[in-house]
């Protein structure tokens, strides 16, 4: 559905987009990741027809975008990041205006006004300026937008960016409906947004792919992976010893004490599941085993492995976990207010 | 066709949508017919309406570059040019669009000036026809111009204070250009090209109720040519 070969994009000397390739089929919802400034907006804007590659091509539809612009942008459907809309407008307005030029008129253009209110839930608001909505309704409005004329494509720039746990909730719920029949392209640089939403990731960092494949594949990616946590009882050197009968373990610290078990990091070979031997040298009477998992690895972690060394993104995502953390716990005292309070606004 | 009148209809109610539009739909008129009336008419006590058109070409350059320079402007600013541009609509489109607006808007004040002052004159005494409509035709067009020159100039920045400013300095040149260069002596072929570049000389035919082709070709031209360089500034982005 989507084929990009070897796109870049500079703005001066600054190398926004730098040799990237990849695909995506039918129906694929595929999550592109990466920190602020990573380059996601630019490859969308190339795939959207809004900036023309430097170099490489991209097809939609097996369409050029920049050769067959018109026909691959009526293809697509296309929310910006920020929502960008006209704020002096009223919604049914602005609705109107969208289906007109994506060329409807008459009883095709009411019932696709119809349907994407419906979809988007913007019943309440539709005599309103879209300058008085409140952010949530505004990122329903680019929405409704991008799905007026029931694109085969959707294209979303940080969809839920600015958005509250609730609405970002809601608006998760959209995409997963709209999934089942579109091929979707999300960006953001929530990482566990990618994970709730998507089914495979295009990592992007500094204008290259760094990773791509399904959330699975790449957790199965991390070093991570090979760590086992295991808790155990019995006198330290002979855990020890018997660990080290295994031609499968890598290596293993003790992390410490917790009333007479010891908690140990297992290290095994690349890609092999040490459970079973664990178990079996516990069975043989070596020691008795607490608890045994394999040590979780999540997207973020995967990302921060991939960009090592990358300070700055993990000052970055520091300190977002940290604002998102404080306005759950805002919003868990007075999310339902925040709702009424944005249909009742005017 | 359709989605140029779609643009068209959108900027157009959107000069309503703000208080902009009747602010200066009152204010041009109060300002225009009152000058007019109080120092011209009822001094003069002629039926006619030169003084009228030389009042009504000022404040088109006063008024015109301020609904033309948000046109492209904030598009960019807002992000929302990226909307449009993204949606399947020709650059030529949006362009050919938001020209018809303006000039919409123009037209607008014209019918309504139309029917207040030469009605006036028509029941006070007996005007002469020719110099009224070829007046009005005149300002028309010399307002096109300005119109087309402050979308080009818009589409250029993302600043609508400097598109006006810019606007109003370039439209102020192109009008006065000849009276200025009179208060130094020049050669006379200067002389006479700067007389066939002021876009306020071309005017004066039509006043008079002549329709001269030289001076619909000279309208024509910088029209066609400020909406080119709009054009071009548009699709610029998508150069390599």
């Amino acid at each position: 559905m989507i084929e990009v070969e070897g796109i870049s994009k500079s703005f001066g000397v600054v190398k926004a987009v730098d040799d990237v390739s990849f695909k995506v089929g039918k129906g694929e919802v595929v999550g592109f990741v990466g920190p602020n400034g990573a380059g996601k907006s630019t490859v969308m804007r190339i795939l959207t027809c809004y900036l023309p590659p430097d170099a490489g091509e991209a097809k939609i539809a097996g369409l050029d975008v920049f050769d067959d612009s018109l026909e691959v942008r009526s293809k697509i459907g296309y929310l910006p990041e920020n929502a960008p809309l006209y704020l002096d407008m009223e919604v049914d307005d602005f609705l109107d205006y969208v289906a007109s030029i994506r060329g409807m008129k008459g009883q095709e253009k009411t019932e696709a006004i119809g349907r994407v209110i419906a979809q988007t839930g913007l019943a309440d608001v539709l005599k309103k300026r879209i300058g008085e909505l409140s952010k949530g309704y505004r990122q329903r409005v680019g929405l409704a937008q991008a799905l007026i004329h029931d694109p085969e494509i959707l294209i979303l720039d940080e969809p839920t960016s600015g958005l509250d746990p609730i609405q970002i909730k809601n608006f998760r719920g959209m995409i997963r409906d709209l999934a089942k029949d579109k091929t979707i392209i999300l960006s953001t640089h929530i990482l566990s947004e990618v994970e709730a939403a998507c089914e495979s990731v295009i990592m992007i960092n500094r204008g290259r792919i760094v990773a791509r494949g399904n959330v699975e594949s790449l957790k199965s990616k991390s070093a991570r992976r090979n760590f086992h946590l295991m808790l155990a009882r019995g006198p330290r050197e002979k855990i020890e010893s018997s660990l080290k009968t295994l031609d499968d373990v890598k290596g293993f610290t003790l992390l410490g004490e917790e009333s007479g078990l010891l908690r140990y990091e297992v290290e095994a070979r690349d890609g092999v599941a040490l459970g079973e031997q664990l178990y079996r040298l516990a069975a043989d009477g070596q020691f008795s085993l607490a608890e045994l998992k394999r040590d979780e690895v999540d997207l973020e972690g995967v990302f921060a492995e991939l960009v090592a060394g990358d300070e700055e993104f993990l000052a970055q995502r520091r300190k977002e976990r940290e604002l998102a953390e404080a306005e759950e716990n805002e919003v868990g005292s007075d999310g339902d207010e925040d709702e009424e309070e944005e249909t009742d606004e005017d | 066709m359709i989605r140029v009148w779609a643009i068209f209809k959108r900027e157009f109610m959107g000069y309503f949508n703000s208080l902009v539009a009747y602010f200066f739909l009152v204010l041009f008129f109060l300002a225009v017919n009152m000058i007019f009336i109080r120092l011209s008419f009822f001094q003069t006590r002629v039926a006619n309406m030169k003084d009228y058109f030389e009042f009504f070409k000022m404040a088109m350059w006063l008024f015109l570059p301020a609904i033309t320079m948000k046109m492209w402007a904030e598009e960019k600013k807002m992000g929302t040019l990226e909307l449009l541009m993204t949606m399947p609509v020709k650059d030529g489109e949006a362009v050919l669009g938001k020209f018809m607006a303006s000039l919409g808007f123009l037209a607008l004040a014209l019918v309504l000036s139309f029917l207040t002052i030469p009605v006036a004159i028509e029941m006070a005494g007996d005007p002469d026809w020719g110099p009224i409509i070829g007046g009005y035709l005149g300002l028309l067009l010399l307002g096109a111009t300005l119109i087309s020159i402050g979308l080009a100039i818009s589409s250029m920045t993302e600043n609508q204070f400097i598109a006006f400013i810019l606007t109003s300095i370039i439209t102020l040149v192109l009008m006065a250009c000849y009276e200025l260069s009179q208060l130094t002596p020049l050669p006379s072929w200067l002389s006479t090209f700067i007389m066939f570049i002021d876009a306020g000389e071309h005017y004066t035919n039509f006043s008079r109720g002549i329709i001269d082709s030289r001076d619909l070709i000279y309208y024509l031209s910088i029209i066609g040519l400020a909406l080119f360089l709009n054009y071009r500034a548009v699709t610029s982005r998508r150069w390599k």
